[in-house]
């Protein structure tokens, strides 16, 4: 019997993406609702669309949101693959419990209270709230994201290449370069842009952090919500939607793609 | 290690211990710059950020921009300053949570600091109170659901499992505000649940179900659901089953063999995943705030509402730092759970 997908798996995993998927599915449908009425079919129409791309305030706000998300992630992943490397190459330094304390705490960290400090800090030493302070403290929450990311990928890494690379006379660096980054390029690829998509999406730390100025999307989307639900605040979320899942689609391609060429160069090894 | 002493901070001698084939100088110096780096930039925004958290629950209220007194500048001042310490804002929840438990011995100790009315009226010990319930509900309902998919993904085909992951994980990477708002439009008195139920006749009037706790409990299962299924998959994926087919050969029934082998070979997910949706949705302020309407309260939404709206930093800094006591359990349960699958990781 076990060892089969049982009718009753089946049934499960089917109603679980159904839950998942069926919200989100229906706000992109009635983004291209005609009628004012979110809730109420009046027939297919794009001009929420265009009345979102000359709502001045949702663009100004959308151009500083992907410009926080491009800084910050890319800030993020440096510093978090630093970290990993940290946690999976030193087992054994002083204050290692409080470092990885310091990297796992903030994935659970209620945002309230990592946004309410990281106001505190930036008032503490006279930094003016706005765009600089937002992209810092979406640096700070989002690196260890690409840490836990990038720590998977090096537990499960063959250290033997390391040690061979540097038998052979290559210097630490030149091996991370050369060696290690090369075989763990796609969890850092995957770690920016988990970071990227939690800048794009984070609403209550930028809120505390961000000052006039540096009004970010879902900032002005939540503002909005408060209002009531309009077809507008449906295309633009469509439109994020579109620009995350264009993202993943192209990401899995991509690595689809490098993991057919390793087979086939791994196979020509052995005939060679 | 006799050299760690002789550096004083942590980070420095954090780099101290020897990377495992670093012959050269130049090895050693990057070694420390990894650990170095990240360590400097987590202990500046992440921990010093605490200690002002708490040093400005210990200040007093003032009308001015930023709205508390200082406490003290530097460490100069400390010394000079260190009476100007007010226990003020903890009164204050100690006297909130006094009336909300009916201490009528504590009553007389709040009128002589004027602070009576947060004995009379309670309200943030009552959002304590409810977010921790309301967070407690939504993970045991999400582990409930969670349950079965991630058990149906581990007993999946090998071929289709990388797809089934790809397909939880995908909703996390759609904003978790668009997701909240997506139900909004579903869960309202005319919105598309109702439209539903009352065409089909399963019920004649519309249900009342946006600004109720329903609601926030379906709001945190939906959006913390790949939280609790990806632990239970990785822990229920490593599960050899030939244990059930030898208890099913020796004649235990099925759901006796579940809860005899699976569920506590699957605990370590169980106990991973319930801290991933509790700790987080105990401080959810978006949640109650868009579906659970104005008269939910959820301390996430006190203290934001007391930060923003009554711009009291001191008191709502106690919240916080209240908040953070309350949660260290969990988030120790949590980082142990997170060490413990790196041992095995190794």
């Amino acid at each position: 019997m076990s060892g089969n997908w049982t009718r009753f798996n089946i049934v499960s995993i089917v109603l679980g993406f159904a839950f998942l998927y069926l919200p989100i599915v229906l706000l992109v449908v009635f983004s291209f609702n005609e009628s004012r009425l979110v809730t109420v079919w009046g027939g297919f129409s794009t001009k929420w669309y265009v009345s979102l791309f000359n709502n001045q305030g949702l663009m100004d706000a959308a151009w500083v949101t992907i410009r926080v998300g491009f800084i910050s992630a890319t800030v993020a992943t440096v510093l978090g693959t630093l970290a990993a490397l940290a946690l999976t190459r030193y087992t054994r330094f002083r204050g290692r419990i409080l470092f990885s304390g310091m990297v796992f705490a903030p994935l659970v960290m209620p945002e309230v209270i990592t946004g309410l400090s990281l106001l505190l800090l930036f008032v503490a030493i006279g930094l003016d709230r706005g765009f600089f302070t937002v992209t810092l403290a979406h640096i700070t929450f989002s690196m260890c994201f690409v840490a836990v990311v990038v720590q998977s990928r090096l537990m499960t890494f063959d250290r033997s290449l390391e040690e061979a690379a540097m038998d052979l006379g290559a210097p630490p660096v030149k091996t991370f370069f050369q060696i290690t980054l090369p075989v763990i390029l796609p969890a850092i690829v995957s770690g920016w842009m988990l970071a990227f998509t939690l800048s794009l999406d984070d609403l209550v730390i930028a809120s505390f952090t961000s000052g006039p100025g540096a009004t970010t999307l879902p900032m002005k989307i939540y503002s909005q919500v408060r209002l009531g639900v309009t077809p507008e605040i449906n295309a633009a979320c469509t439109l994020l939607i579109a620009i995350v899942a264009v993202g993943v689609i192209i990401a899995s391609v991509a690595n689809k793609r490098r993991e057919v060429q390793r087979a086939r160069d791994e196979q020509a090894a052995q005939r060679g | 290690m006799a050299d760690t002493a002789v550096s004083s901070s942590p980070a420095v001698a954090a780099a101290q211990a020897a990377p495992v084939a670093s012959g050269t100088l130049l090895g050693a110096i990057t070694g420390r710059l990894v650990i170095v780096v990240p360590y400097l930039w987590l202990l500046v925004f992440f921990l010093v950020p605490f200690a002002i958290v708490f040093k400005i629950s210990l200040s007093q209220t003032a009308i001015a921009m930023p709205p508390y007194t200082p406490v003290f500048t530097g460490m100069s001042d400390f010394a000079g300053k260190i009476g100007d310490f007010t226990a003020d804002n903890y009164r204050i929840l100690y006297c909130d949570f006094a009336g909300l438990v009916g201490l009528s011995g504590a009553r007389a100790y709040c009128e002589s600091f004027a602070l009576d009315v947060f004995f009379d009226s309670p309200y943030i010990a009552p959002a304590y109170v409810s977010s921790i319930w309301i967070a407690g509900i939504s993970t045991f309902l999400a582990l409930l659901i969670a349950y079965p998919i991630a058990y149906g993904m581990a007993r999946a085909p090998a071929s289709i499992r990388p797809t089934l992951l790809m397909l939880v994980i995908l909703p996390f990477w759609t904003s978790f505000l668009i997701r909240v708002y997506a139900w909004i439009g579903i869960l309202k008195p005319e919105g598309l649940l109702n439209q539903v139920l009352l065409a089909t006749g399963i019920i004649d009037t519309p249900l009342v179900i946006l600004n109720t706790h329903t609601a926030i409990f379906i709001g945190i299962v939906y959006s913390y659901l790949p939280f609790m299924v990806l632990p239970l998959y990785s822990s229920l994926e490593k599960m050899d089953y030939s244990l059930i087919d030898a208890a099913q050969d020796l004649g235990c029934p099925p759901i006796s063999a579940f809860w005899k082998i699976t569920f506590p070979l699957s605990l370590p997910g169980v106990v991973a995943g319930c801290m991933l949706v509790f700790i987080p949705a105990v401080g959810e302020f978006v949640i109650p705030d868009l579906l659970g309407g104005s008269e939910t309260l959820m301390i996430g939404k006190t203290l934001w509402n007391e930060f923003n709206a009554n711009r009291d930093w001191p008191v709502s800094s106690a919240v916080a730092v209240i908040l953070l006591l309350i949660l260290i359990v969990p988030i120790m349960i949590f980082q142990n759970a997170q060490a413990r699958a790196q041992e095995q990781g190794r």
